[in-house]
């Protein structure tokens, strides 16, 4: 065993360098063939530093005891990388070419002619003594040979965003990682706490109190859905399978802090106080809804409760979030803008608008993409081809995280974190709650033409964050059967009366159509709303009822 | 009677093109302390007064914090600090969504877009966004604080892309309001106006007369109303309606259909949206002839517009055809810019100006109109139509 692993250490020792002497990267003097001396003591180039040849020996001794081919692959390896950075290193520093990389000779070696190279060698000998106190330098350097891989961090070279280490291996970074960036949890499928995880507890009454609205929500949800297809509203986008990101993220907020939502966070305002009442008002458009009728359902926006109001194009929320978020770092106020997109949105030109103002202006914003897998009928793989949307967190400098949205303890932990994030070190963050869209796109789309109904099966049933939040509580005592009927029944209830009471009222009265345009009525709308006046007034028939004139 | 049949007999030939002569001030100069400024000097100085006068005012865009490509920007950043006068990453949709964000949290922003050829970008955020923030929330929120301003307009070598006035764009978006001025005045006037006004407003301010207009410009704090066009010049004979930098060149038309014995009446509507239409009627019921003219292609441009309402509310009064004098229906060209703006001789050879009418059509009108009106009867019509083809 000894023998052959001698004879094949050498071996490959003489291969080494007879390659060296080949490419003329060697630059030792006299460069005489290797002999059998050299092989056996370990005996290498003088530029080689000592922590290698020391290496080299202890391989070359224990190489007998154990698996010769690997260990010696990786010493070859070491002692092949900090010999050739040592030859660049050298090469740069006595050349006197410090921001200039040494010209790729694209043609077949040898690069270096013999003759060019006892030319230099009176270069290459102060090499020599000026590496030799390197060594030390050279040593630590050793230790960062799988990250830098050629670079030589002393070699600087100054560009306007500044200091950058240099590298002559040429090395594209890879399209992805081997290995996806992990989800953030913190319970389990079955609403156990896994053990060791980081988490912010949660007491039994914010607990309670997050459970409650995210059955509220299920529940709103599920009548509103219906009182469209009755035909009753016109519209409605529900958020099933996203209870626990509505809510974890809300109840990890301060009241202070202004939400701009894209339109699947009902919840987050629900949260806040928004009534039930206040959110049949809005999908009627009745005389009693704030945005006075003017937009369709789900278009909810309440000043009282820092909620601006849902528009219908995507994203353009995202750079308003960086505006807001900068009027509060400049108010010295204690809250940050906290914005929502979904993974579709996150291809817009305003996502990399936002994200690059609020890093570029230090904005406290919190960042929230709500990767639920679809985009109408398009699947994430159709929508990017990064690893979601957390790796693109870094490329504007912003903190980024990803977390099981599924879970609302980590949702809650996290948003919770990255809140003080983003007020404390006025900072933008980015998360990426990782989720599925349960329910369809809205009323107007029937998700199983582009998917698989039991994929949907699956992620309602076994995946679904009010059931995994509901076992986590009642395992903690904190919640029972009774409160669980007692709970759907009531909101049962109430939004039916709301809903019943919200369809009965009036609609806005006329002259709400021409007001807000500006803060005062311009004259052509004023001629417009006198002309409208008289045509309702004489043909009445042709009009809805319920608008008062 | 002879004389006005004299003025109107002679046709019109006016040479060569006074494009880019100086805008002569038609305002009266008042006592107070003023100076001679050109235009972005008076930019400048609304935006040191604006900054001055509400804490809670920002000025941000593309490189703004060294002074601006055009000077506007100058000494902001120094005096004001980096957190209210500050440089953006080079992204129209951001600065403006940026800008609404912040006017919606009650500051003003007066955004810099640094050509009005790149506020596309911006569209989206302007129309569906700002121009709809107030009226969507039910008045719970509103970005009135934004004003984004942007130099617009020929400039003598821009071509494509250096050149354009989009204002036609932003006259169809309700809950915008479109200011521009033609003047630095004018400009300073406007732009506090703009700044102050609880609307989001699009200010396009001619790059051409950054530094070739030069007027007399009052230090003080002062504010020209929005919507409220102003009639420059009077006159009896002709309308005539433009803003910006146009007006410099109907000003030359103006003087030339004088020495014709022309009568005009100059008009600067100032802002185009919503626009002062009480003002051009008057106007127009006066003269009974109005031309248009804007630098921007003549189709689907705001001259179309002012044209349609003119026609709606003083068709019997217009005795000829509404002019517009605009630019071609190409992209703006390079080379051929002198040939492709609404110069003087364009205006002046218009059908408005030059096309005579004679004193006894006009009396057959007005009985036929007479007619129209009471009689309500048919034979009549046929004859006073083959008049109006006939004039």
């Amino acid at each position: 065993m000894i023998i052959t692993s001698t004879f094949l250490y050498s071996w490959r020792w003489i291969r080494m360098t007879c390659q060296a002497r080949q490419e003329n990267t060697c630059t030792c003097r006299p460069c005489k063939p290797v002999t059998l001396k050299h092989i056996l003591y370990g005996k290498l180039c003088t530029q080689t530093s000592l922590k290698t040849q020391y290496l080299s020996s202890f391989l070359y001794y224990s190489s007998s005891f154990s698996s010769p081919l690997l260990l010696v692959l990786f010493a070859d390896m070491a002692i092949w990388f900090a010999r050739s950075r040592n030859i660049v290193f050298s090469l740069r520093h006595n050349l006197n070419l410090p921001g200039i990389l040494i010209k790729r000779d694209y043609s077949p070696r040898p690069a270096f002619t013999n003759s060019q190279l006892s030319s230099k060698s009176s270069v290459f000998l102060d090499s020599f003594t000026s590496l030799r106190h390197e060594s030390t330098a050279v040593e630590k350097q050793l230790d960062l040979v799988q990250q830098s891989d050629e670079e030589n961090p002393d070699q600087e070279l100054d560009f306007p965003g500044g200091k950058l280490g240099s590298t002559s291996k040429m090395k594209f970074i890879p399209e992805s990682s081997p290995l996806r960036v992990p989800c953030y949890r913190v319970l389990d499928e079955d609403g156990r706490i896994i053990p060791d995880s980081d988490y912010i507890p949660v007491s039994e009454k914010l607990a309670v109190r997050m459970y409650e609205h995210m059955a509220t929500l299920q529940v709103m949800d599920h009548i509103f859905y219906e009182a469209q297809r009755q035909g009753r509203i016109s519209f409605f986008i529900t958020t099933v399978g996203e209870e626990a990101i509505n809510i974890a993220s809300a109840a990890a907020l301060s009241p202070e802090d202004v939400v701009l939502p894209q339109y699947r966070e009902p919840g987050v305002l629900l949260w806040r106080g928004f009534t039930l009442q206040e959110f049949a008002n809005q999908c009627f458009g009745n005389k009693a809804d704030h945005g006075k009728g003017r937009q369709m359902p789900v278009h909810y926006g309440s000043n009282r409760h820092n909620h601006f109001t849902v528009s219908s194009p995507i994203a353009t929320q995202l750079p308003q979030a960086a505006g807001v978020g900068y009027s509060l770092k400049m108010e010295k106020k204690n809250a940050c803008a906290v914005t929502f997109i979904g993974d579709g949105g996150t291809s817009e030109g305003d996502f990399h608008a936002g994200l690059n103002f609020a890093a570029v202006m230090e904005a406290p914003v919190v960042f929230i993409c709500r990767n639920n897998g679809w985009a109408i009928s398009t699947h994430i793989s159709e929508q990017f081809r990064s690893d979601g949307i957390v790796v693109k967190g870094r490329a504007y400098g912003i903190r980024s995280i990803r977390v099981d949205g599924n879970d609302a303890l980590a949702v809650y932990s996290a948003v919770r974190s990255a809140r003080e994030m983003a007020v404390k070190e006025q900072r933008p963050v980015l998360i990426e709650a990782m989720t599925y869209r349960v329910g369809h796109h809205s009323t107007s789309d029937d998700s199983t033409k582009y998917r698989a109904a039991d994929e949907i099966q699956y992620w309602k049933m076994s995946r679904n964050p009010v059931n995994i939040f509901r076992k986590w509580v009642e395992d903690n005592g904190w919640w029972s059967e009774e409160d669980e009927s007692k709970i759907r029944s009531n909101a049962r209830k109430q939004i039916l009366q709301a809903i019943q009471a919200a369809e009965k009222w009036d609609k806005q009265p006329l002259t709400e159509l021409f007001s807000d345009v500006y803060d005062v009525k311009p004259k052509n709308l004023e001629e417009q709303e006198l002309g409208l006046k008289e045509l309702v007034e004489k043909q009445p028939q042709d009009y809805p009822p319920g608008f008062q004139i | 009677m002879a004389s006005l049949l004299g003025r109107f007999c002679r046709k019109l030939v006016v040479p060569g093109s006074a494009h880019g002569s100086r805008m002569i001030s038609t305002t009266a100069c008042d006592s107070e302390a003023v100076k001679s400024l050109n235009l972005y000097s008076a930019i400048n100085q609304a935006l040191h007064i604006a900054l001055e006068t509400d804490p809670r005012s920002y000025v941000f865009g593309e490189d703004v914090g060294f002074g601006g490509v055009f000077r506007c920007t100058t000494g902001l950043a120094e005096r004001f600090g980096k957190n209210r006068v500050f440089n953006t990453p080079l992204c129209e949709q951001g600065i403006v969504g940026f800008g609404i964000g912040l006017a919606a949290m009650g500051n003003r922003a007066v955004v810099e877009i640094q050509f009005a050829d790149y506020i596309y970008p911006a569209f989206d955020q302007i129309v569906n966004e700002a121009a709809k923030f107030r009226y969507r929330s039910g008045n719970q929120f509103n970005c009135g604080g934004l004003t984004i301003r942007a130099p617009y307009g020929a400039v003598g070598h821009g071509g494509h892309y250096h050149s354009q006035s989009p204002e036609a764009f932003f006259c169809h978006v309700p809950g915008i309001k479109v200011v521009i001025p033609r003047s630095p005045r004018e400009a300073k006037g406007l732009l506090l106006s703009s700044i102050r006004d609880p609307n989001p407003v699009v200010f396009f301010e001619p790059k051409w007369l950054y530094r070739q207009a030069v007027e007399e410009v009052p230090e003080h704090d002062y504010m020209i109303p929005l919507s409220q066009a102003e009639v420059i010049r009077e006159g009896n004979d002709i309308t005539l309606v433009g803003w910006g930098a146009q007006l410099t060149v109907m000003e030359q038309a103006c003087l030339d259909a004088e020495k014709e014995g022309i009568s005009c009446e100059l008009i600067d509507l100032k802002t185009l949206l919503p626009w002062d239409k009480e003002t051009v009627e008057a106007s127009v019921k006066k003269t009974g002839r109005l031309l248009i003219s804007h630098e921007a292609p003549v189709t689907g441009g705001f001259g179309a517009e002012i044209s349609a309402t003119i026609l709606e509310r003083c068709f019997l009064k217009l005795e000829a055809p509404v002019s517009r004098v605009c630019g071609l229906d190409t992209p703006f060209p390079l080379v051929f810019e002198p040939f492709y703006m609404p110069t003087k001789n364009k205006a002046s050879s218009s059908s408005s100006l030059s096309s005579p009418l004679k004193k006894k059509h006009y009396l057959i009108m007005g009985l036929h109109v007479w007619c129209r009106y009471w009689m309500q009867s048919s034979p009549l019509l046929i004859t006073s139509h083959s008049i109006c083809f006939f004039r």
